[in-house]
């Protein structure tokens, strides 16, 4: 399949993941076991790694908070950043980490939903005492406004007549 | 008292989608199919340039015609969609809408008596406008059997002494149909033939999803006898702006500019600053609806077929209008059972016109989870009446 139809599936999947594959043929006008196909393709790459729920945990009334730590560290001499990105990344708290390119840190590591005591206590005893870890700097997200590009604000409500010419 | 009324206006008869908007607004968790405008939120660079023209206190009249530069990117944009020259000064108005082109159109040209040929289904407003403009409407049924194009023979059978212009829209509200440069071209032959004038409604050009939507202000000899309507209500979903526009030649737009003048002074400022930012950054915004209107629109037909409801295959605007006829119901009939045992709203055919009575007219602009919920409450309809 050609790039544009390829990356045409995705982008229907990831606003979407519950159409159907007869739905994204239909959509699309691919036929039908073409999608099944290249959509199985590309789970086999891992290019679609997985098909989840999109939650505003805000709204499920828990007292839990979202963090966002910057860490900064020291690389080890033949291992680069990767080896110190697992210690991190295995730990189940933690939902998504990113190298990044420049600043004055090196990792983005954001934590599932947890308690101000379980984020505190993370943070101390699992990543702080990590041996190339020399910094770490904790921020508390205030506000979701926007996620996976969707306006959590807004709401769905349709602003329009019900019927015009 | 004396009735105060004007008999013109009293005879005029009231849109057709009345009716069905005061029942539909009673009935909680109604999926409408009815709506003629966008889903889709004004893109936000569009939005943030009126806020901006409003911090900026530009909230005086402007020129009669409209912003200059406003006028100078709607000439540059239609160069370069359909490689048509029109002079900024003297050949545009910017209008309160495509609606209020159409009206000032209609008004420049129509002498008392004059017939204006209309082929139908069409949008709601011609009819009754050419009437208020003392003309004569003079229908031209389409149907389905032609993809609801026009053809030459249709349009030379209606001509008479007294007939001054052709009236068309397309993509067309409500068939979605679309006339592609072989349509046009046999039909330019019969007007250039009778002397008519076209006035063209293209409000819906930019949603044309087979091949590239073609003017017929741009065919051979045409220009000179077109006055072509476009606006930024479906294309950039800008209904609430009120914004649109005609070009004409000037010995034409001259005189539509005076009724323009006198009616409504100038079109609305702020939608006018925003309209320069959408025509010159639009074209991302008007690809990515496209697309997602495109792929409802395959949507819907595969349902259609799948409910063996015949239905030609519209190629723009986001309207697709299914043969009802087989139920034995009239159009309105068809859309007032579907919205009481179904909680659908459609809008009955009949509504543009006499012969779109078989027909009832879908619109796609909404998200595809409201279209396969209402497909579902539309098929278990059509199987109910079949079964009886
Ligand atoms: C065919 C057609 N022309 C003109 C209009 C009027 O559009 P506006 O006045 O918003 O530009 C509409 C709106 O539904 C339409 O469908």
């Amino acid at each position: 399949m050609n790039i544009k139809d390829r990356n045409k599936i995705l982008a229907l999947l990831e606003k979407d993941a519950k159409l159907t594959t007869k739905e994204i043929s239909v959509m699309l006008a691919i036929g039908e076991d073409d999608v099944k196909k290249e959509i199985k393709s590309m789970e086999d790459e891992h290019l679609i790694c997985g098909y989840h729920a999109f939650i505003n945990w805000d709204k499920a009334e828990d007292d839990k908070i979202s963090a966002l730590i910057e860490l900064k560290v020291t690389p080890q001499r033949g291992m680069g950043y990767d080896s110190i990105a697992k210690k991190i990344y295995e730990y189940p708290e933690v939902e998504s980490l990113y190298l990044m390119s420049a600043g004055d840190y090196d990792f983005t590591v954001i934590l599932k939903k947890a308690t101000m005591r379980e984020i505190a206590n993370f943070v101390t005893t699992k990543l702080a005492v990590i041996e190339e870890v020399r910094s770490t700097s904790t921020h508390i997200v205030m506000t979701k406004y926007k996620e996976f590009g969707v306006s959590l604000a807004d709401g769905k409500k349709d602003k329009r007549m019900a019927i015009t010419p | 008292m004396r009735d105060f009324v004007c008999k013109k206006i009293k005879n005029l008869k009231p849109s057709g989608i009345r009716k069905l908007f005061d029942i539909v607004n009673e009935i909680p968790n109604v999926i409408s199919l009815g709506i003629g405008e966008p889903d889709f939120d004004t893109p936000w660079h569009i939005r943030e340039e009126g806020i901006y023209a409003l911090q900026k206190g530009r909230t005086f009249y402007t020129s009669n015609s409209g912003l200059e530069e406003l006028r100078n990117e709607i000439c540059e944009y239609i160069n370069r969609k359909y490689n048509l020259k029109y002079d900024a000064k003297n050949e545009v108005v910017v209008t309160v809408g495509g609606s209020e082109a159409i009206d000032i159109a209609l008004r420049a040209i129509i002498d008392s008596g004059d017939e204006i040929i209309c082929p139908e289904p069409c949008f709601v407003s011609y009819q009754p406008c050419i009437i208020m403009s003392g003309g004569v409407p003079i229908s031209i049924p389409l149907s389905a059997e032609n993809d609801f194009r026009l053809t030459a023979t249709q349009l030379e059978a209606a001509i008479t002494p007294r007939t001054k212009a052709l009236l068309i829209s397309y993509p067309n509200n409500p068939t979605g149909a679309i006339m592609e440069l072989e349509d046009l071209a046999p039909l330019v032959d019969v007007i250039i033939k009778y002397d008519l004038l076209v006035i063209t409604d293209e409000i819906y050009s930019e949603l044309t999803y087979e091949g590239k939507h073609v003017s017929i202000a741009s065919m051979p000899n045409m220009k000179k006898r077109t006055i072509l309507i476009n606006g930024f209500s479906k294309s950039y979903a800008m209904t609430g702006w009120r914004l649109g526009y005609a070009l004409a030649p000037a010995n034409i737009l001259k005189y539509m500019l005076k009724i323009h003048q006198f009616g409504i002074m100038s079109a609305p400022t702020i939608s006018q600053y925003a309209a320069i930012t959408a025509l010159r950054d639009g074209d991302k915004d008007i690809e990515m609806m496209r697309e997602a209107y495109n792929q409802r629109r395959r949507y819907l037909i595969d349902a259609f077929k799948e409910m063996k409801l015949s239905c030609f295959e519209p190629y723009g605007a986001f309207y697709v209008f299914p043969n009802i006829s087989e139920f034995g119901m009239t159009s309105e009939e068809f859309s007032e059972k579907l919205l009481k045992e179904e909680n659908v709203a459609v809008v009955p055919g009949a509504a543009f016109g006499e012969c779109g009575d078989k027909y009832v007219r879908i619109s796609y602009a909404c998200s595809i989870d409201e279209l396969r919920e209402a497909i579902k409450r539309l098929s278990r309809f059509v199987e109910k009446l079949r079964c009886k």
